[in-house]
């Protein structure tokens, strides 16, 4: 966990005043709406359909239990008793009356929690691994660098009022979980050849409706030089970046219409002049980020120790433990996935009595840590493989141990028609109607790994280009109608998915799906061939054939 | 549209004059980009001050050969929510080294006061007198400032590194 000083606090309560005199302003007329809209927005309140949400951040991904607590304090007091945790690291609260908006940011602020640039067009909450600081594979814990960057970005001066909002993704290892190649900025970090750390960065990445893969314009940059060329890309991004048309004003656009080298040429000028400025990192300041930085007093642990061996026996918690648990770095630990994708359920959502299970979890079991990944699903990064039955026990109880990461049910879904006010479909209720198909677990598991991702609208908050099945909704005629595309795919060989034909209403969608499911089962080369790589090899026109056939 | 000049009221001593006006004599006068460019030459003749309005599409490095004969830049807001001015002006103070005053004009609004400050200007347009009165209060709504920028406030990661704007300058 990050500790907060006082300085942090101190921000936080200014924000919190300056929120709540700017709310004061709007209500007494002397802000109009259209003055108000960008200074709320930057406070995480949007309008929605129904009410006012309220999206709070979760920087990197990282929680501690008595913030997770806290949210389900909010959840149940101001919402209606639950939660939606979003694809960017983020939680929403779909009901709260504008009146007590407020109290309800103050009550988070007491526990270090605000809503600040969650949305805007500024830099947004920095996400990364939720892995961070548990997975062997990584080179560095990637959070300090993403503690660096909302530092550096929180109230820029400059970066503020961009022509759009800009996301930017940090992995620190080879298998990417931040899906970075489809953000504003992606950022590698590994080592070269003489063992410095430093970042590949990509720009231009995006979804949307105009979605591109980030394209590499450095290799490497040497990790103390991150702001000074952040600094770089953002400024040309400021100055140049199209504000004719809110569609074309990512910096994906900019990126395509002057080409990545053309881009690239303007940063490293920009970049020139002022590396060896005030953003040079030295050793001793990232140092100081890094210290306040509480990592775990792990114990000296076996890995598989007596009690957990015993407990696999029990073929329920040894399919939990097959599908929820990978390896940590420290040996006798394991990070633990919680599924929030029980069959039937909004995908992301968490009641309150729910949140407050994982905190205590987190407590009990897992140095009190918790995290959020952009599956929507949370994480216990911590835990020790003896306490594995006992977790799972109580996961169980509270509807929180359901197998299915990364299965067919572990759907990411955007809100869609039930809560935003972008939406031309539901996908909510899309979602829950193909996890109800593939319910049996056992042929979930049967089919293997396979990434669905839903969208309401062409705004993409589901990822659908870059699920395995990728789920579009669309309005015709004033009905639903669904795009259905396949091979997408968001980690380190990310690619945008390819039309499988023409858009079908929404009854037809779970029948496609299965479909679209079984003629892999059929195709695929043996089990070991995950469904992204049938895909890979064999196209999407033998899905096409069989699909449409049938339909 | 009280002018603010380092965080007091003050009278406004140029003149805006379109560019098909004719320039009064003797007095300071605030023009735009065109009639500056083309009347540069004639301009250098001229006994009063002259400030220009440079807008905010047009690169503001290709000001750097006027800046001997300007006695005033103004930059241009032309919503709240357009920031490329921001940039313009930091480059200014930064990069091309002028230290005369630097207006922020158009949709000039209370809550970007202090990031315009914070950006190098240190005149300010504001649209509504009430904005105006409450200037001190909005620049001084925070005391925490986390990345260095051009004003010289203390930023966290400044403290941390231990370096001046001196150093961005340099």
């Amino acid at each position: 966990m990050y500790a907060y000083d006082e300085f942090d606090r101190a921000f936080l309560a200014e924000r919190v005043a300056e929120f709540r005199d700017q709310v004061g302003r709007r209500l007494s007329g002397a802000l109009s709406e259209d003055e108000f809209k960008p200074l709320r927005l930057m406070n995480g309140v949007y309008l929605q359909l129904h009410a006012y949400m309220l999206r709070i951040a979760i920087p990197y991904g990282t929680l501690n239990a008595a913030q997770l607590r806290r949210m389900a304090h909010v959840a149940r007091v101001y919402d209606r008793g639950y939660g939606h945790f979003t694809t960017r690291q983020n939680i929403q609260f779909n009901w709260i009356k504008l009146e007590e908006l407020p109290e309800a940011m103050a009550s988070l602020a007491e526990v270090g929690v605000h809503g600040i640039q969650t949305s805007g067009n500024c830099i947004r909450n920095v996400t990364t691994d939720q892995w961070a600081a548990a997975t062997p594979e990584e080179c560095d814990d990637p959070r300090i660098w993403a503690e660096i960057l909302r530092q550096y970005s929180t109230l820029h001066p400059e970066f503020t009022y961009l022509p759009r909002k800009f996301k930017i993704a940090i992995t620190a290892a080879g298998h990417d979980r931040a899906a970075i190649k489809v953000h504003d900025v992606g950022l590698r970090l590994h080592r070269n050849e003489a063992g410095e750390l430093g970042f590949e960065v990509l720009v231009g990445g995006g979804l949307g409706r105009t979605p591109f893969v980030g394209k590499s314009i450095r290799p490497f940059l040497p990790a103390r030089e991150l702001l000074s060329y952040i600094e770089a890309i953002m400024r040309v991004y400021n100055q140049y970046g199209r504000r004719d048309n809110i569609y074309k004003a990512r910096i994906k656009i900019l990126v395509h219409e002057i080409g990545a080298e053309e881009f690239s040429k303007a940063v490293e000028a920009e970049w020139a002049a002022i590396r060896d400025g005030a953003l040079h990192l030295t050793d001793e300041a990232i140092a100081e980020i890094r210290d306040r930085f509480i990592y775990p007093s792990f114990e000296t642990l076996e890995n598989e120790p007596a009690a957990l061996t015993e407990a696999l026996k029990d073929s329920r918690f040894a399919t939990w433990h097959r599908n929820s648990v990978q390896a940590h770095k420290v040996p006798g630990y394991s990070i633990v996935t919680i599924s929030l994708k029980p069959v039937g359920a909004p995908p992301g959502d968490a009641t309150a009595d729910q949140m407050e299970v994982v905190a205590d979890l987190a407590e009990r079991y897992g140095f009190s840590e918790i995290r959020v990944g952009h599956e929507q699903n949370l994480c216990l990064p911590h835990v020790a493989q003896k306490d594995l039955p006992a977790l799972w026990a109580a996961l169980e109880a509270a509807g929180l141990a359901t197998p299915n990461v990364n299965l067919v049910n572990d759907i990411i879904a955007c809100p869609g028609l039930d809560y935003c006010a972008l939406a031309n479909a539901r996908a909510i209720p899309v979602a829950q109607e193909i996890a109800k198909r593939f319910a049996d677990l056992d042929r979930a598991r049967g089919v293997g790994r396979l990434h669905i991702n839903i969208s309401g609208c062409i705004n993409a908050c589901g990822h659908h280009h870059v699920g395995h099945i990728g789920i579009l909704g669309v309005e015709k005629n004033g009905q639903e109608f669904y795009q259905i595309t396949l091979g997408g795919r968001a980690d380190e060989h990310a690619q945008l998915g390819t039309l499988l034909g023409p858009a079908v209403s929404y009854e037809q969608v779970p029948g496609l799906v299965e479909d679209v499911v079984d003629t892999y089962m059929e195709l695929r080369a043996g089990p070991h061939e995950l469904f992204i790589d049938t895909v890979a090899r064999l196209g999407v026109e033998p899905f096409k054939e069989r699909v449409y056939a049938a339909h | 549209m009280p002018l603010i000049e380092k965080g007091e009221i003050v009278a406004d001593l140029y003149v805006r004059v379109a560019d098909d006006e004719p320039l009064p004599e003797g007095v300071a006068v605030l023009i735009g980009i065109d009639r500056f460019l083309n009347e540069a030459e004639a301009l250098k003749g001229r006994q009063a001050p002259v400030g220009v309005i440079w807008p905010n599409n047009r690169p503001i490095a290709e000001i750097a050969p006027h800046l001997g004969q300007l006695s005033l830049i103004a930059l241009n807001f032309p919503s709240f929510r357009d920031g490329r001015a921001y940039s313009q002006a930091r480059l200014l103070r930064e990069r091309l080294g002028w230290t005369g005053p630097l207006r922020a004009i158009g949709n000039v609004l209370r809550d970007q006061f202090l990031l315009m400050e914070r950006s190098g200007f240190d005149q300010i347009d504001a649209v509504k007198p009430a904005d105006a009165a409450a200037f001190d209060e909005a620049v001084q709504a925070y005391t925490v400032f986390y990345q260095p920028a051009t004003d010289a406030r203390p930023s966290l990661l400044r403290q941390r590194l231990g370096r001046t704007l001196a150093g961005v300058r340099s």
